[in-house]
């Protein structure tokens, strides 16, 4: 190799690795850290009596928000709130008794099945049990 | 008084070399034809830029960006702050009008093919600068932690999060986390007043340095006729000069009758509001994800429409590159009528979405 190029790729090496060493941790500090966050399988998300039939409420399940319907028949049924197509939060259209998002028109049966809109899944649904005069609201297996 | 003025400037003259600016602005040329009106609407959009910075910089004296002070704080500055109500609402409406301003610029640029050779890169700078303009709009959509910006950005962030390979990383990125929460609205805060700001002004300066360097571009049906030129400075200036008065008086008024709301606080685990729709100029993508099936063959219908719309965007940025006719100075109707399309297309969907809700 001459020595004129063996120079210039030695500085030029040189100044690529000095402008990784720079960039390198610009990069990792701009991207967010990883934080573990408390995995929450079952929350008590009302009291009987909270709810009158085909009415809904929408509660805290870890981070994110669920909803708790209880059906025109007194059924309780809970799901989680995020819509599965761009994540906004579902409302309980109690005039069609189906899970609504206003977004972008995002339609859900009580079984969490899409009925229309373009949700591409359904929606999760949760177990729901009531002990004593709470209602407990647990993720599936 | 005059000899001061003179003095001065033979001071300062003689240690910036201003003169040499002067002759250059004053011996420099512009076309003026029956389209030259569409040249001023770059000249606004600088003016309203420059708005925006000097409001925005106001509206850091009262502004906390956290989620339980932020939406106060702008209560604050509408209620109690003198004349706040009028910076907020200036910066607010001026954002909007001067995004309508980008687009009338970028098509009329489109539409004259001002884009041909020698301008590419002035064009592709200018397309850089609609997509900062409108990344401004989104994050600072969200500083208010209103429901409204608050579900938008939820909606906005899925977006990204929905592009193949990098989806996830820049959703992480823009979020500072999992969900729209006070890291995102640190972030957001950083983007809209340390990272855009610095962007937009050096595109900016390249973009009117090019502008300067090349000039205007004449529209090809009038390549070989000789076409009338005005001064620079005075003449063109001072058109430029009339058109920022006529929008300035505009923002003023619209201000003063229709102040920016502050809306309700953001709260996470509320149902998302009906109605809820993002800014004006993100509408017409708005509708289309809310009209595309869930499913087109084997793609999910959300990331086909995604993907149409960035594959739409380097094709329009790409344009002075593939139009192959107009760079040759020739007449290019297949790319007229794909700017048609385009315009007809937005508009469409943003006026359906204001006036089909139910759709």
């Amino acid at each position: 190799m001459e020595r004129r190029r063996f120079i210039n790729f030695f500085f030029g090496g040189s100044f690529l690795a000095t402008l990784a060493a720079f960039l390198y941790p610009v990069i990792r500090y701009v991207l967010p850290p990883k934080q573990a966050e408390a995995v929450q399988k079952k929350v008590a998300a009302a009291k009987m009596g909270d709810l009158a039939p085909n009415t809904a409420k929408i509660f805290k399940f870890g981070s994110v928000p669920a909803i708790l319907v209880n059906t025109q028949e007194g059924q309780l049924l809970a799901f989680s709130a995020v819509c599965t197509h761009l994540t906004c939060t579902v409302n309980y259209e109690a005039a069609t008794g189906t899970l609504f998002c206003p977004c972008h028109n995002g339609r859900f049966d009580m079984a969490g099945n899409v009925i229309s809109g373009p949700p591409p899944r359904p929606i999760e649904t949760y177990i729901v049990e009531v002990v004593g005069e709470d209602i407990f609201v647990s993720k599936k297996a | 008084m005059k000899k001061i003025g003179q003095n001065l400037f033979t001071y300062v003259d003689e240690r910036f070399k201003l003169q040499g600016l002067f002759d250059f602005a004053k011996h420099k040329k512009v076309p003026e034809h029956e389209d030259s009106f569409w040249y001023y609407f770059g000249g606004i959009a600088l003016f309203l830029s420059g708005i925006q910075v000097a409001t925005g910089i106001m509206l850091l004296l009262y502004y906390t960006p956290s989620i339980e002070a932020a939406h106060e704080s702008i209560q604050f500055i509408m209620s109690q702050v003198k004349f706040g109500w009028l910076i907020r609402s200036v910066h607010s409406w001026t954002a909007n009008i001067l995004i309508g301003i980008l687009f009338v610029h970028m098509f009329s640029t489109f539409f004259l093919k001002a884009y041909r050779k020698p301008r590419e890169l002035t064009w592709i700078t200018g397309f850089f600068l609609l997509i900062l303009f409108m990344a401004f709009g989104f994050s600072g959509y969200l500083l208010p932690w209103n429901e409204l910006s608050y579900f938008a950005t939820r909606v906005g962030t899925d977006i990204a999060g929905s592009l193949p390979f990098i989806g996830k990383w820049l959703k992480g990125f823009i979020l500072g986390g999992t969900s729209v929460s006070q890291a995102t609205l640190s972030r957001f805060f950083w983007f809209h007043v340390a990272l855009l700001p610095l962007a937009a002004f050096t595109v900016i300066v390249i973009h009117v340095l090019l502008v300067q360097i090349l000039g205007m571009s004449v529209p090809l049906r009038l390549k070989d006729k000789k076409v009338k030129e005005i001064s620079f400075f005075p003449d063109f200036i001072y058109k430029d000069a009339l058109g920022w008065t006529l929008i300035l008086v505009l923002v003023g008024v619209v201000c003063v009758f229709l102040p920016w709301e502050v809306g309700k606080k953001a709260d996470p685990f509320a149902a998302t509001p009906l109605g809820i729709k993002p800014e004006w100029y993100f509408t017409f993508m708005f509708t289309t994800l809310k009209l595309i099936p869930s499913h087109v063959l084997f793609i999910e219908g959300e990331q086909l429409a995604i993907l149409a719309f960035m594959a739409g965007g380097i094709f329009w940025m790409l344009a002075p590159f593939l139009d192959r006719k107009a760079a040759r100075e020739r007449p290019s109707p297949v790319f007229t009528w794909i700017g048609i399309i385009v315009l007809l297309y937005i508009v469409v969907m943003t006026v359906v979405t204001y006036t089909v809700p139910k759709l």
